[in-house]
C-alpha cells in the first residue's frame, strides 16, 4: 500500500540555533553574497600583487620606482581615500537613521574625495608616460600600471555606482532593495581602501627602498 | 518563524542596533576612532620608509606590520568585523580569503625566487635574443 | 578594412575540407533545430519557460544539455587525434596537417575542462543543491541565469572559431612566450582568452551564488552537520571557485594586455617572466581539478548510500576529508612544473603535499566501500558508474602518487604517460560521476526514469573502451612517446596506438548507447513514469517533493532534525503504520520573476568578445554599452518577484503526494 508522506513543517515561534533557523533574510543574504564577491576580488588583486612583486626589479634598463614615485603625491592620495572611507561611513550612519540630506551630503563628499583621488592618480600616470615610463617600456611598469590601474578602475566603477545609487535613492527612497545596495556599496568602498593600504605600502613605500 | 533578532549579522553591519539616536552617536565614535588610528598608522608608515633612524633591513618588515595593522583597523572600525558568535560566518569567510591571499603571494614569491636562482637571468636571455 | 578590423573572407578556411564539412554539418543541424522550433511554434514557450527562466532547476538542466552537446564536440576532437596518431607513423602523414592538429588538441582540452566538465558539475549543483537544502531557490536567481548565459557565450565563441578564423595552437594552457603576439599573431589565442574570460566571469558568479546559498539558506533545522554530503562537496567546490577563478581572470587579463597593448608581463624581452604565467596558471589549475572532482565525489556518496539502503559510512570523516582536500588542493600547484627549474627542496615540498592529498581521498574511497559493505546493494545504472569509478580511479590516483615523486616526473613529464594519468583520474573521477548523477536525478527533473538496459550498455562500453584507450598510453609513455605528436617515426608505438584507437571507438559506441538511451526513454516515458516523487527510495530532501518539482520546490519548507531527513521521516511514518494527517495551511509563495537580462547580457558579451578578437573597436564599444544598459535596466526593475497564490500551491500539493510503500 502506498501512503503519502509529508515532511513536518516548522511550528510557529520555535526557537532554533542560528545555523538551524532556516533561510536568512534577504538583507543578510545580499550582504554575505557581496562579502564573498569582495573576497574573490581581493584574490584577484593578490594575483596582480604577486605579479608586481615578482616583476618589481625588472625595469629592463628603464626608469625604476625610486626614480618615478613622488611620496608627497601618494600621501595626498592616501589621505583623500581614507577621508572618503570616513565620509562613506558617515553616509552609512545616515542611511541607518534614514536621513536624506545627510545621506546625499555623505555621498557627495565621498564622490568628490574619490574623484580627487582619481584625478591625482591620472595626473601621476600622465607624468610617468611623459617621461617615457609607459607600461610598454618594461615588465616592472607593466605590472605597476596593471595593479594600480585596476585599483583605479575599481574606484571609477565605485563612483559610477554611487551616482546610480543616489539616483535610485531620490526616485525610490529608503526601500529595502536600495538600502541593501547602498550597504554593498559601502562594503565595496571600504574594501578598496584596504587594497590601497597594501598598494601604498608594497608599491610606493617598499618600492623606493634602496 | 523565528524573530529577527535571532539572526547573525550581515558583513559590515554593526552587531547591535540600539535606539537610533544613541546608535548614530556611538557609530560616529567608532568611525572617528578608526579614522584616527588609520591616520596614525599611515603617518608612521611614511615615516618609517623615509627615516634613517631604523635599521635599514628592518624597514620592510616594519612596513608590513604597519600595513597589516591598518588593514585590521579598517576591518574592525569600518567594516565592523567582530569576534562575536553572530558574525562567525563572515569571519570564517574572511579567514579563508586571507589564507588564499597568503598562499598566492608567499607561494609565488618563493617559487619565482627559486626559479630565478636556478635559471638564466634575464640579461643572459636578452643576450641570446640579440644575434637575431 | 578598418571597419571590420582584421576580419575578411580569408578568415573562413574554405580550403580545409574537414573543417568546412564540420561547419556545414553544424550549420545544417543548428538550422534544422531552429526551424523545427519555429515552425512548431515553440519559440514563445522556450523564451518563457527556459531562456528567461531564473528557476535553478531549469538552469541546471540547461547547463547539463550544454555539457552533453559539448561532450560530443570534445569527443570528436579526441577521436580525430587518436586516429591521426594511429595512422601517421613512418612514411604515412595521416589526414590532419600540423596546424590543424595543434588546434584540435588545444580545443579538446579547453572544451573538455571548461565547457563539458564545468557545466556538467555546475548544472548538477544547480539542480540538486537547493532541493537538498530544502529551500526554494538559490541566493541570487537572476545572477544564476546570467552565469549560465555567460558560460554559453564562451561556448559559442569557441565554436565560432571553427568557422571564422582559427583556435589557439598553444595547448589548452596557452603558455607564453608561444601564446604571445610575437609567436601567435593569429586570432586563435584571442578566441581562447576571450571565451574563457567571459565564461570565467559566469563561473565566478556561480561560485559566489552557491557559497551564499549553502551557508545562508538551508531548511529550518538543517545545521551544517545535517547537510547531505553532496552539499558539502558543492560548498568546497564553490569555495575553490571563489578562490581560484579570480587568479585565472587576472592572469588572462595580463596576457591580454601583453597581446593587445604591448605590455611585458610574459614576453621574452623587456624583463617579462614567462614562468610567472606558468606559476599563476597552475595556482588556478590545480584547485580547478578539485572544483570538478569534489562534486562528483558528492554524487558517488549519495548514490552509494541510497542504493545500499544504508546511511553513508563515516559522514563526519567524509566532511572532514572534503574540507581538507579543499584547502590542501591550494598547496600543490608546483607539481605541474617540477621540471621547469625549481630546486630539489622546493620540488620535494610540493611532492610531499601532493602525496598528502591522496590521504583524504583514500578516506573517501574506504567510506564508500564500507557504505556498500553489508548493504543490500541494488545494481542500478548509477551504482555501476560508481563501482566503475572506484575500481578505475584508485589506479589513476596511484599513477598520480607516482607522478608526485619529482624523480619519476622527470622521467615521464610531457609524455603520453601523463596524458594517460590525467584522463585516468578525470574521466572516472568527474565524467563517470556526472553521468551517474545524470542517471540518478533524471527522474526528479523530468518525472520518468532513464532506460536501464541502454544505460548499462553505455556503462560497459565506456568502461571497457576507457581502459582500451588509455592503458596503452601508459606503455607508449614509458617507451618515451611525447604528448601532442602529430606524426611519429617509431613503428614500435603503432600497435599500442591502434589499440587506443579501438578503445576510442568502443567509447564512441558508449556515447551512441547514451543517445539511444535518452531517445528510448522519452518514447517509453509512460512505462518509466515516476508518480511517487521517490523512485529510488531516497534519503535526502529532494525526493520529498514531486517529480518534476514545482517552481517553488516545497509547498511548506520541511523541518529537518537529523541526517538523511527524508529517510528518517519515512521510517517514522512506516513505524507508526498509519497515514499522517494532512494539516498544512498553505500560504502564498513568492518566486523570483523571469528575466531576459541573462540572455541579453550574454548576447552583448558575445558581440563584445567577437569584436575584440577581430579588433572591431566600434562593435566592441557597442557590445559593452549594450551589456551595461541591460544591467542598468535590471537594476531599476520595479519588481523582482511574482506571488503564487496559496490555492495554486495547495492544488498542486494535493495532486502530487510523495508516496512510499508500506
Amino acid at each position: 500500500m502506498n501512503v503519502a508522506v509529508e515532511m513536518d513543517a516548522v511550528r510557529h515561534g520555535e526557537l532554533l540555533d542560528i545555523s538551524e533557523a532556516g533561510p536568512a533574510p534577504k538583507r543578510i543574504i545580499a550582504g554575505f553574497g557581496f562579502w564573498i564577491f569582495l573576497l574573490s576580488d581581493i584574490v584577484m588583486f593578490s594575483a596582480l600583487f604577486a605579479a608586481y612583486a615578482v616583476l618589481a626589479k625588472a625595469s629592463a634598463g628603464g626608469l625604476t620606482g625610486g626614480q618615478l614615485f613622488d611620496q608627497r603625491n601618494v600621501a595626498i592620495e592616501t589621505a583623500l581615500l581614507l577621508l572618503s572611507s570616513y565620509s562613506c561611513g558617515m553616509m552609512s550612519l545616515a542611511i541607518n537613521s534614514q536621513r536624506y540630506l545627510a545621506t546625499f551630503l555623505g555621498a557627495a563628499v565621498t564622490f568628490l574625495l574619490g574623484s580627487a583621488f582619481l584625478a591625482l592618480e591620472l595626473n601621476e600616470f600622465q607624468g610617468m608616460i611623459a617621461l617615457g615610463a609607459t607600461p610598454q617600456r618594461s615588465a616592472f611598469l607593466s605590472a605597476f600600471f596593471a595593479l594600480v590601474g585596476s585599483h583605479g578602475l575599481h574606484v571609477t566603477v565605485g563612483l559610477a555606482w554611487l551616482v546610480l545609487m543616489m539616483v535610485q535613492l531620490s526616485l525610490r527612497g529608503f526601500q529595502d532593495v536600495v538600502v541593501r545596495r547602498l550597504h554593498c556599496f559601502s562594503l565595496f568602498w571600504h574594501a578598496l581602501d584596504i587594497i590601497w593600504v597594501l598598494i601604498f605600502t608594497v608599491v610606493y613605500l617598499m618600492g623606493v627602498l634602496p | 518563524m523565528t524573530t529577527e533578532t535571532h539572526w547573525d549579522v550581515a558583513p559590515g553591519e554593526r552587531p547591535t542596533i540600539p535606539a537610533s539616536e544613541q546608535e548614530a552617536s556611538s557609530g560616529f565614535l567608532v568611525y572617528t576612532i578608526g579614522l584616527l588610528l588609520a591616520v596614525i598608522l599611515t603617518v608612521t608608515s611614511f615615516w618609517v620608509a623615509n627615516t634613517s633612524v631604523i635599521w635599514a633591513p628592518g624597514v620592510p618588515a616594519g612596513l608590513a606590520v604597519l600595513a597589516i595593522a591598518q588593514m585590521g583597523v579598517h576591518l574592525v572600525f569600518f567594516l565592523h568585523i567582530t569576534t562575536g558568535p553572530d558574525s562567525t560566518n563572515n569571519v570564517l569567510a574572511l579567514a579563508f580569503g586571507v589564507l588564499i591571499v597568503f598562499l598566492v603571494l608567499a607561494g609565488s614569491l618563493v617559487i619565482m625566487a627559486n626559479l630565478n636562482e636556478n635559471m638564466m637571468g634575464h640579461s643572459e636571455l636578452m643576450n641570446l635574443q640579440m644575434p637575431r | 578594412m578598418t571597419l571590420l578590423g582584421k576580419l575578411d573572407w580569408s578568415a573562413v578556411p574554405f580550403d580545409q575540407p574537414i573543417i568546412m564539412g564540420t561547419v556545414g554539418v553544424m550549420i545544417v543541424a543548428i538550422g534544422s533545430i531552429l526551424s523545427w522550433v519555429t515552425l512548431k511554434g515553440y519559440v514563445p514557450y522556450l523564451w518563457r519557460e527556459w531562456i528567461t527562466s531564473v528557476d535553478h532547476k531549469r538552469i541546471g538542466v540547461m547547463y547539463i544539455v550544454l555539457a552533453l552537446v559539448m561532450l560530443l564536440r570534445g569527443f570528436a576532437d579526441g577521436i580525430m587525434m587518436r586516429t591521426q596518431q594511429a595512422i601517421a607513423v613512418g612514411g604515412a602523414q595521416g589526414y590532419l596537417p600540423p596546424e590543424h592538429f595543434d588546434q584540435i588538441f588545444s580545443a579538446h582540452g579547453t572544451i573538455m575542462i571548461f565547457f563539458v566538465a564545468m557545466p556538467f558539475v555546475i548544472g548538477l549543483m544547480n539542480f540538486v543543491v537547493p532541493l537538498q537544502l530544502g529551500v526554494r531557490d538559490v541566493a541570487f536567481p537572476t545572477m544564476n541565469s546570467i552565469s549560465f548565459w555567460l558560460t554559453a557565450s564562451g561556448v559559442l565563441l569557441t565554436n565560432m572559431s571553427l568557422a571564422v578564423g582559427e583556435f589557439a595552437k598553444t595547448g589548452w594552457f596557452a603558455y607564453p612566450p608561444l601564446s604571445e603576439l610575437q609567436f601567435s599573431p593569429g586570432v586563435g589565442v584571442d578566441y581562447y582568452l576571450w571565451s574563457l574570460q567571459i565564461s570565467g566571469i559566469g563561473t565566478l558568479l556561480s561560485g559566489v551564488n552557491f557559497v551564499t546559498t549553502i551557508l545562508k539558506m538551508r531548511a529550518p533545522g538543517m545545521s551544517y552537520l545535517r547537510m547531505p554530503v553532496f552539499c558539502w562537496t558543492a560548498l568546497a567546490s564553490n569555495l575553490l571557485i571563489v578562490a581560484a577563478f579570480p587568479v585565472l581572470t587576472a592572469l588572462f587579463a595580463m596576457l591580454l594586455l601583453d597581446r593587445y597593448l604591448g605590455f611585458h608581463f610574459f614576453t621574452v624581452d623587456a624583463g617579462g617572466n614567462v614562468m610567472m604565467y606558468v606559476n599563476l596558471f597552475w595556482i588556478w589549475g590545480h584547485p580547478e581539478v578539485y572544483i570538478l572532482v569534489l562534486p562528483a565525489f558528492g554524487v558517488y556518496s549519495e548514490v552509494a548510500a541510497t542504493f545500499s539502503g544504508k546511511s553513508l559510512f563515516g559522514y563526519r570523516s567524509m566532511v572532514l576529508a572534503t574540507m581538507a582536500i579543499c584547502v590542501l588542493s591550494y598547496t600543490v600547484w608546483l607539481h605541474h612544473f617540477f621540471t621547469m627549474g625549481a630546486s630539489a627542496s622546493v620540488n620535494a615540498f610540493f611532492g610531499i603535499t601532493s602525496m598528502i592529498i591522496g590521504v583524504p581521498t583514500g578516506v573517501k574511497v574506504f567510506n564508500w566501500l564500507f557504505t556498500m559493505y553489508g548493504g543490500r546493494v541494488r545494481f542500478t545504472v548509477p551504482v555501476l558508474w560508481t563501482i566503475g569509478f572506484m575500481v578505475t580511479f584508485v589506479f589513476g590516483g596511484l599513477t598520480g602518487v607516482l607522478l608526485a615523486l619529482p624523480a619519476v616526473d622527470w622521467q615521464v613529464h610531457n609524455s603520453v604517460f601523463l596524458v594517460a594519468h590525467f584522463h585516468h583520474v578525470i574521466i572516472p573521477g568527474v565524467l563517470f560521476g556526472a553521468i551517474a548523477g545524470y542517471n540518478y536525478w533524471f527522474p526528479k527533473a523530468f518525472g520518468f526514469k532513464l532506460d536501464e538496459r541502454w544505460g548499462k550498455a553505455a556503462f560497459w562500453c565506456w568502461f571497457i573502451g576507457f581502459h582500451l584507450a588509455f592503458m596503452p598510453l601508459y606503455v607508449t609513455g614509458l617507451m618515451g612517446m611525447p604528448r601532442r605528436l602529430q606524426h611519429s617515426d617509431v613503428l614500435a608505438w603503432q600497435p599500442w596506438l591502434l589499440v587506443a584507437e579501438a578503445g576510442a571507438m568502443v567509447i564512441f559506441a558508449g556515447i551512441i548507447c547514451q543517445i539511444v538511451q535518452i531517445v528510448v526513454s522519452i518514447r517509453h516515458r509512460e512505462q518509466l513514469r515516476d508518480t511517487t516523487g521517490d523512485p529510488w527510495n531516497g534519503r535526502t530532501l529532494e525526493w520529498s517533493t514531486a517529480s518534476p518539482p514545482p517552481a517553488w520546490n516545497f509547498a511548506v519548507l520541511p523541518r529537518v532534525d537529523g541526517l538523511d531527513a527524508f529517510w528518517a521521516h519515512k521510517q517514522r511514518v512506516l513505524a507508526k503504520q498509519e497515514l499522517p494527517a494532512r494539516q498544512h495551511t498553505y500560504r502564498p509563495i513568492e518566486v523570483p520573476k523571469n528575466s531576459p537580462v541573462g540572455f541579453v547580457t550574454a548576447f552583448f558579451a558575445v558581440v563584445t568578445g567577437f569584436a575584440l578578437i577581430w579588433h572591431i573597436w566600434w562593435m566592441a564599444g557597442f557590445g559593452a554599452l549594450g551589456a551595461a544598459v541591460t544591467l542598468l535596466a535590471f537594476m531599476f526593475r520595479a519588481k523582482d518577484e511574482v506571488e503564487i497564490p496559496a490555492d495554486e500551491v495547495a492544488l498542486f500539493d494535493r495532486a502530487h503526494p510523495v508516496e512510499v510503500s508500506l
